[in-house]
């Protein structure tokens, strides 16, 4: 059974494994310097359907299908789903449920609605309540765009630390068998607000949120950046990735070379993406097609996923209300001898 | 919030430290080039349809209407918000932005159907516009009446 630490942090007693993943992104994502590692890549982001939101649902399904397959799984194998993205009533979520015959909880955590979903698919693992659970997330540039913001081909001019929305579905299956990697602690964070209201600079809003969690998984666990080889953000972006470095030098930890951001890193080298890619699919997809792949080839062994959540919403935005913040973590390891 | 000891103020100070900055004049002279190329355009068009023996009126009527269906072309092949990006007020300010604000949605709600889709959002980025443009037409007309004899 997992055992509950007098802070923020579970330590499962038995790590969960993920035995299996996909990731499904847009073209421009299939451009970047990780574009031939994901699974499938749609050249249009409409995916021959007839809405945007449409096309969302394909790709997770796309994703959850592939995964399902690369894990010699089907629907009856999987106890339970887990899953969310970033539209109002996690619909894309809710709709693709509604096409499979699987008990599912809907998520929402904004971009750490991954690590949030697959930190409590593990929990329900360990704690003896399932034996496969699958967990998903997505988020999608016109259908995110069209929600926050304005029209897509509005001409407004945005400022250079804007983040991009990622077009991105990403689906784990956590069990015993199989997998390479495991999942050994999650640290769920608090709600964080020090006041950015900016809703185009959203890695500012949420690198204290980060800044919190990880510190207080550093002392739940009385570790520290030493015991981790990597430390991934989710979607900070080049902003918010160098406030958190900041904001941990001030606590004495210095996690510079050792800090990376999904969001940073899906679109670097590319021109017209501002500060980096933002949006849930950043972690869901990069966590799959690039750390997965660095664990299983031994580079790695040890890395803090964090995910970082700006929980804003339209109507928050036009009230003026700052960006409520949320970041989860999650230590994903490479099984000894696996 | 108890492992971070900032106040928002505080807070704010790192932030506007680490934001890349706002080319501010750049955007403008951007602005001024694109803005004044629009006018140029226009000047031009009223000139030709003079040479084509219209009328001053209709000259301007059409040269206005030509500028629009360009921005709506533009729009529609999915170019003006990238020149919008790159010319900010150049490209919001002339009437070709105008026809930007009202295509952009037009395209975009069209998926959720013809009325209560594109109908009901057609204005929902030049609503705002239209609503105190009205509303300070009508208190100038107001102060004219009062005024103005």
């Amino acid at each position: 059974m997992a055992e509950k630490l007098t802070g923020q942090t579970i330590v499962f007693q038995n790590p969960p494994r993920i035995i299996s993943h996909a990731s499904v992104v847009g073209k421009d994502e299939g451009k970047g310097p990780y574009g031939k590692s994901f699974d499938l890549v749609y050249d249009n982001a409409k995916c021959g359907k007839a809405s945007w939101e449409k096309a969302e649902k394909k790709m997770v399904s796309d994703a959850i299908e592939l995964a399902m397959g690369k894990g010699s799984l089907a629907a009856n194998n999987i106890d339970l789903l887990i899953g969310g993205d970033l539209l109002n009533q996690i619909i894309t979520a809710n709709f693709l449920a509604r096409d499979l015959d699987i008990p599912f909880l809907g998520v929402y955590g904004a971009c750490a609605t991954l690590v949030e979903g697959m930190a409590l698919g593990a929990a329900l693992l360990d704690g003896g309540f399932a034996d496969c659970t699958l967990i998903f997330a997505s988020s999608h540039y016109q259908t995110a765009e069209r929600q926050y913001r304005t029209p897509l081909e509005y001409g407004a001019q945005y400022p250079p630390y804007k983040q991009w929305t990622v077009t991105g579905a990403g689906a784990y299956t956590l069990g015993w068998l199989g997998g390479e990697v495991q999942l050994t602690q999650a640290t769920f964070g608090s709600v964080i607000d020090l006041g950015v209201n900016d809703p185009n600079d959203m890695g500012s809003a949420m690198a204290p949120a980060a800044a919190d969690t990880i510190i207080q998984h550093f002392i739940d666990l009385q570790r520290g950046p030493q015991d981790y080889d990597l430390i991934l953000s989710g979607d900070l972006g080049e902003v918010g990735k160098s406030l958190l470095i900041e904001l941990l030098l001030e606590k004495n930890l210095s996690v510079k070379k050792k800090l990376q951001d999904c969001g940073a890193l899906i679109f670097k080298g590319l021109k017209g993406y501002g500060a980096g890619g933002s949006g849930v699919g950043a972690t869901a997809t990069m966590l799959g097609s690039m750390l997965i792949p660095r664990l299983v080839s031994g580079e790695l062994k040890r890395v803090l996923l964090v995910g970082t959540g700006a929980l804003l919403s339209p109507v928050t935005v036009k009230q003026n209300e700052s960006i409520p913040c949320i970041a989860h973590a999650l230590t994903v390891e490479k099984i000894p001898g696996g | 919030m108890k492992n971070i000891n900032k106040t928002s103020d505080q807070y704010k100070k790192i932030v506007s430290k680490k934001q890349p900055p706002i080319t501010k004049a750049r955007n403008i002279i951007n602005a001024f080039l694109v803005g004044g190329l629009t006018c140029i355009i226009g000047q031009g068009l009223w000139e030709l349809y003079i040479l084509l023996n219209l009328s001053k009126d209709n000259a301007g009527t059409l040269s206005t209407l030509t500028l629009i269906f360009l921005a709506s072309l533009l729009t529609g092949l999915g170019y003006y918000d990238e020149l919008g990006q790159f010319a900010g007020a150049g490209s919001i300010v002339p009437v070709t932005g105008f026809a930007n604000a009202m295509v952009a949605p037009a395209l975009e709600y069209k998926q959720e159907g013809l009325i209560m889709g594109l109908g009901a959002n057609l204005f929902s980025v030049a609503g705002p516009v239209l609503t105190y443009g009205m509303v300070s037409a009508f208190v100038i007309g107001v102060l004219i009446e009062v005024f103005g004899g």
